[in-house]
């Protein structure tokens, strides 16, 4: 994912000269060096230094560069969040955050450096859009929406390894959830690269046992399809979300503060229940935060039970 | 400068403070400390110094200025209004639910404000970042920047400072009001910013300390600033917090305080008398 992120980001700057790529000492992690060595007058590495990375981000911004400043999520979030806050959303600029390694990706860097708040902080910030890319195909749309957009955005970014869940002719828009299967009895509603996959799967597992379930790609998770869940509360009449995150905050608070007053329908959510992170392989992780394909049918079935 | 330029921006410095005093006194209540030991630094700057268009406050040929210290708003109001940015009748809307003026610099409220600011040790990351894209397209005009001394306990400052010597910003002259007081008391009992000279001379930058009250040398730290190739200046500006400012003056008490209409009306006669 990291490889579409820094070749989108080459293909922009190409095109226009604004587009700027900053780094606190993870260029290496991000893959921005070859961003670095075709653009060296656009490439910023501020050091270990978040609070600055994103001070400057919205400095160049204000000057009409496009600044995209990369990060663990755990530093884009919880270590400058009042810089993206103030400098960045209050003074209406327009610099792109991205947050990698979401949740339990961040397997051995462990608790300290696993994000499973970022997502709910950045939806505090009034009129921010948070995206989440679930592929390779989604994270070059995005990326290249996020350089048209006019605003401040956070990007959660996955950076390691990559699949491909789209075809290569997929359209996107901001704020508009991707039907990817569509059922008539439960609907997964997932965001991300870890969680986009276990829902499909669900679904198939799901599919086994005569149970006919939906699954929406929220890629963006701010501003919230609301149209989309409307209508798939209205259809399936019981909702899972499926998050790499708190399931407070996130994805799954905001279908839930959504429906309650839109649209009441059972949801349960699915992704980390009020713990912090730890250290593990991605499939020690899944298995201990329950984000598996198993949970997530094992909770439509539950929700399906709930159903008025 | 000569003697009757020294003159003129006394006067336009008077003039600044009677303004941003009435403007403060207006809801009985301001940040007159930090925001009258800054007059002096923005009346040069504004009147001797920087290239702006009140008229195009967007220019992109201009310099820009970051007010770090937000809360010295109502100064720089003061001046950008006598400018012409924006009607002087604005100064009484200060604070006023609606108001073009908040309390805190705001970039899309007040027409030749350039970095909204508020929330302490951000500004200077801000003006790194507009003297690197100034300098990314070439231009050749600068970026000023005015921290607090508390706020340079704000550790950002420190991150800014090494990223704007890092990348040899000549384009960067940062000052530190240097009034030697905060919200809890003096500095050196709150926290210690000595020695600050050479704080800022070991992350790389080139430092002067003046009298920040002497237009005269003010001018002399900005050309020598100008003149120091491949490093980003800072001028450390010796000031009195309330200066001008007959019941603020040199008090702990003067970060964010009551104004009476008594105090106020003795402040403004005894600036005008001076004149």
């Amino acid at each position: 994912m990291r490889e579409v992120y820094a070749q989108t980001l080459i293909s922009l700057a190409a095109e226009n000269s604004n587009i700027c790529v900053l780094e606190a000492d993870l260029m290496g992690a991000t893959g921005t060096k070859v961003f670095k060595e075709k653009f060296p007058g656009q490439f910023i590495n501020v050091g270990v230094a978040e609070a600055n990375l994103v001070g400057v981000a919205a400095g160049l911004s204000s000057e009409g560069k496009i600044p995209f400043a990369a990060t663990f999520g755990t530093f884009a979030s919880r270590r400058a969040f009042d810089q993206f806050f103030l400098s960045a959303n209050y003074a209406k600029l327009n610099v792109k955050l991205v947050g990698t390694d979401p949740g339990v990706t961040a397997q051995f860097n462990g608790g300290t450096h696993m994000p499973f708040e970022d997502t709910g902080m950045m939806r505090l910030i009034p009129g921010l859009t948070i995206v989440e890319p679930c592929d390779t195909v989604s994270c070059e749309r995005l990326i290249r929406l996020a350089a048209q957009h006019p605003g401040s955005m956070y990007i959660r970014l996955h950076r390691k390894g990559s699949q491909k869940i789209y075809d290569e002719n997929a359209e996107f828009t901001l704020g508009k959830g991707m039907v990817l299967r569509d059922g008539s009895d439960v609907t997964l509603i997932a965001s991300g690269f870890v969680m986009v996959p276990e829902a499909l799967k669900a679904a198939g597992i799901l599919k086994e046992e005569g149970i006919d379930a939906a699954v929406i790609d929220m890629h963006t998770v701010k501003p919230l399809d609301g149209e989309l869940v409307l209508s798939y509360a209205k259809k399936t009449g019981a909702i899972v979300t499926c998050e790499n995150h708190q399931v407070t905050g996130g994805l799954g608070g905001a279908v839930a503060e959504y429906l309650s007053s839109e649209y009441p329908v059972p949801v349960s959510r699915i992704g980390a229940q009020d713990v912090f992170g730890q250290v593990g392989t991605l499939d020690f992780l899944m298995k201990e935060y329950r984000l598996l394909a198993t949970d997530i049918a094992e909770a439509a079935r539950a929700v399906i039970k709930k159903k008025h | 400068m000569d003697q009757a330029h020294v003159e003129k921006l006394k006067d336009i410095a008077r003039d600044v403070r009677v303004l941003a005093l009435s403007s403060m006194g207006h809801l009985g209540v301001g940040h007159v400390g930090g925001a009258m030991s800054v007059v002096d630094i923005l009346t040069y700057l504004y009147y001797t110094e920087m290239h702006i268009d009140p008229k195009n406050p967007r220019d992109e040929q201009r310099d820009r200025l970051v007010l770090s210290k937000g809360h010295a708003g109502p100064a720089l109001y003061a001046v950008l209004a006598r400018k012409g940015f924006f009607p002087i009748e604005w100064l009484d809307t200060l604070n006023v639910g609606g108001t073009h003026l908040p309390s805190h610099c705001d970039r899309n409220q007040t027409p030749g404000i350039d970095m909204t600011t508020g929330s302490l040790g951000q500004g200077l990351s801000a003006a790194v970042g507009i003297a690197l894209a100034m300098r990314m397209d070439g231009r050749t005009r600068r970026t000023f920047a005015i921290i607090g001394d508390g706020e340079s306990q704000e550790g950002q400052n420190w991150e800014a400072a090494m990223c704007a010597s890092q990348y040899g910003l000549d384009n960067l002259i940062a000052f530190t009001d240097y009034n030697k007081m905060q919200i809890d008391g003096t500095i050196s009992d709150v926290m210690e910013l000595e020695d600050l000279t050479a704080r800022w001379a070991a992350f790389g930058w080139h430092v002067q300390k003046i009298d920040g009250h002497d237009f005269e040398a003010i001018e002399g730290a900005i050309e020598s600033a100008k003149q120091t190739p491949g490093k980003p200046s800072m001028i450390i500006l010796d000031t009195i917090k309330g200066k001008g400012c007959s019941f603020a003056e040199g008090k702990l008490s003067s970060h964010n305080m009551p104004i009476s209409q008594e105090q106020l009306n003795e402040a403004l006669a005894a600036l005008k008398e001076v004149k």
